[in-house]
């Protein structure tokens, strides 16, 4: 799928970043091509979201760099830099629905801030994309603290690919869903990066999932990509650390630090 | 020796941690202003605020305002009678409450009102990520969350002192003629007599500037809060105790400015 002449939509070189004295991302390198998914796998507090955050400019890197269309976002103006966040819609992990607006603002809010629509019409775009995530119209007119944890989690990934945006990343979009919407939530994801030919890095936790979304798969352990790969060889990398996230099994490699 | 090279060690620091605090503040408000001059503008944020801040806030400034002038009359009028001065108790009463009471208690409730509620709502959204999301649907967080909010600070607190200065007198009329027992022409006509154009703007000057305050500290509290429950509740704390103690500050030296030539 992935075409080794052509730019990757996003290179990452080199990338460091610490909160005081404790390193989290201690020299990640990660390609991603273009209309292609990248899922990023890892224990607990690795850093995956912490990597998000970072090619979103919302944590400043130590080191590094991170290139979009071989443009490196760190080395560009203000103006610039914002233009091509733009292209970028989010999930995060803990939803961060406005609850200062009901579902349906919330959803529409990427669509009136870039694309100035009319009120009618973000609304219209809203209800389709709630439907796309397994939500009635009548969910719009709610508040985001009347829906459960599940419907908050699809309310903002309806957000996050509302606009059409071409490059998306997923902070774990089925955690907290039912094995059905679950499913369902990845194929939509899938759909976005096949029809509407988005680049997408998806964070998860879920195996399954993370082979139905990912046409590739990176793990972070100690602050560097210790195996990329085609997601149909995840379960069977060879690699010690990752057979044994991918298995979830006690024995092995990461269990030996935290007996340390 | 040693003991006093720390001590003076520490008070630097603190001297120095305090510019840092200050610089930051400044440079804060500097770019929420500078959004006003660059669309767009939120104004149904603007509305939103200005609401809380000017209408919803009249009740607990009117009351205030009503009792102070009360209070003011009943205590000049017992002082002012040992010197036989019962009628310039109108005049203290006008001039206390447009020139320094006014403003000032109407910006400290307003404090412990709205302050505290914007340094809440904007560190509760910075805990649960809303602000960076803000950011990636292109929305800049500081015209949306703060401009707006300090603009509708700056001007629906002088309003809300109009209506305490004319409570407030009003407040002092009904105890001066009630209980006090003063001619009611009378009084009217002194407290006009005595009232000038400057005690008022003066007032509804400072007023706009702890409008300003307030909502600064609100808004430069919760943007920065972190670190969950805990500190947004630290950042509400603060935004109060700051607003309140800088009202103050601010009181005396613009009361300097334009009474002190
Ligand atoms: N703002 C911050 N200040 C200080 N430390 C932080 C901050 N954000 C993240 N960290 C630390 O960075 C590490 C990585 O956090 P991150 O949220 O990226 O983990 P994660 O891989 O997403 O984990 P999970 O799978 O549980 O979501 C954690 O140890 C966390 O304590
Ligand atoms: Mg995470």
């Amino acid at each position: 799928m992935s075409n080794a002449l052509e730019t990757p939509t996003i290179r990452i070189r080199g990338l460091r970043k610490a909160f005081g004295d404790k390193v989290v991302l201690d020299g990640i390198d990660l390609d991603v091509a273009p209309r292609t998914s990248m899922v990023v796998i890892g224990g607990s507090g690795t850093g995956k979201s912490v990597l998000l955050k970072c090619m979103l400019g919302l944590l400043q890197p130590d080191a590094g760099s991170i290139e979009f269309d071989g443009q490196d976002v760190l080395r560009m103006d203000r103006r610039e830099a914002e233009a091509v966040r733009a292209r970028i819609g989010m999930l995060f992990q803990n939803g961060a629905l406005f609850d200062s607006l009901p579902v349906w603002e919330n959803v529409a809010f990427g669509l009136v801030a870039r694309h100035k629509v009319s009120k009618r019409e973000a609304r219209a775009r809203a209800v389709e994309v709630l439907a796309q995530v397994g939500l009635a119209a009548t969910v719009g007119d709610l508040w985001p603290a009347e829906l459960s944890g599940g419907m908050q989690k699809r309310v903002a990934l309806a957000r996050a690919i509302a606009a059409r945006p071409d490059i998306m990343f997923f902070d774990e979009p089925t955690t907290g869903l039912d094995p059905i919407m679950g499913a369902v939530i990845d194929g939509l994801i899938v759909d976005c990066v096949r029809r509407l030919g988005s680049t997408a890095v998806a964070i998860t936790h879920d195996m399954a999932s993370a082979r139905r979304i990912g046409d590739r798969v990176a793990m972070i352990h100690r602050g560097r990509i210790v195996w990329e790969g085609p997601a149909t060889a995840l379960m069977d990398t060879g690699n010690a650390v990752v057979d044994q996230f991918t298995h979830g099994s006690r024995e092995g490699p990461i269990q030996m630090e935290l007996r340390r | 020796m040693n003991a006093l090279l720390d001590a003076v060690a520490a008070v630097g620091r603190a001297l120095l941690g305090a510019c840092r605090l200050i610089g930051q503040i400044a440079l804060f408000a500097l770019e929420g202003l500078s959004h006003l001059a660059r669309p767009p503008f939120y104004w149904r944020l603007f509305l939103r605020a200005f609401l809380d801040i000017g209408y919803y806030s009249l009740p607990v400034v009117a009351l205030t305002a009503i009792f102070t002038g009360m209070v003011l009359a009943l205590q000049s009028a017992t002082g002012l009678s040992r010197f036989n001065a019962e009628s310039a108790v109108a005049n203290l009463v006008v001039l206390s409450i447009t020139r320094e009471l006014g403003p000032v208690l109407a910006g400290l409730m307003v404090a412990g009102r709205v302050g505290a509620a914007m340094a809440a709502e904007l560190g509760t959204m910075r805990v649960t990520d809303q602000i960076d999301a803000l950011t990636t649907l292109s929305t800049n967080p500081m015209k949306y969350l703060v401009t707006p909010r300090l603009l509708a600070g700056l001007l629906a607190l002088p309003l809300l002192v109009l209506v305490a200065d004319i409570l407030g007198v009003l407040g002092g009329f009904i105890i001066a003629t009630v209980k006090l027992g003063y001619n009611s022409g009378v009084y009217l006509t002194n407290t006009l007599d005595f009232l000038q154009t400057d005690d008022v703007v003066s007032g509804l000057v400072k007023a706009a500037m702890f409008g300003f305050l307030v909502t600064l500290m609100g808004c430069y509290q919760g943007y920065n809060s972190r670190g969950g429950a805990q500190g947004v509740g630290a950042a509400t704390t603060y935004a109060v105790v700051s607003a309140s103690v800088l009202i103050l500050a601010f009181d005396y030296v613009l009361t300097e400015l334009f009474f002190a030539r």
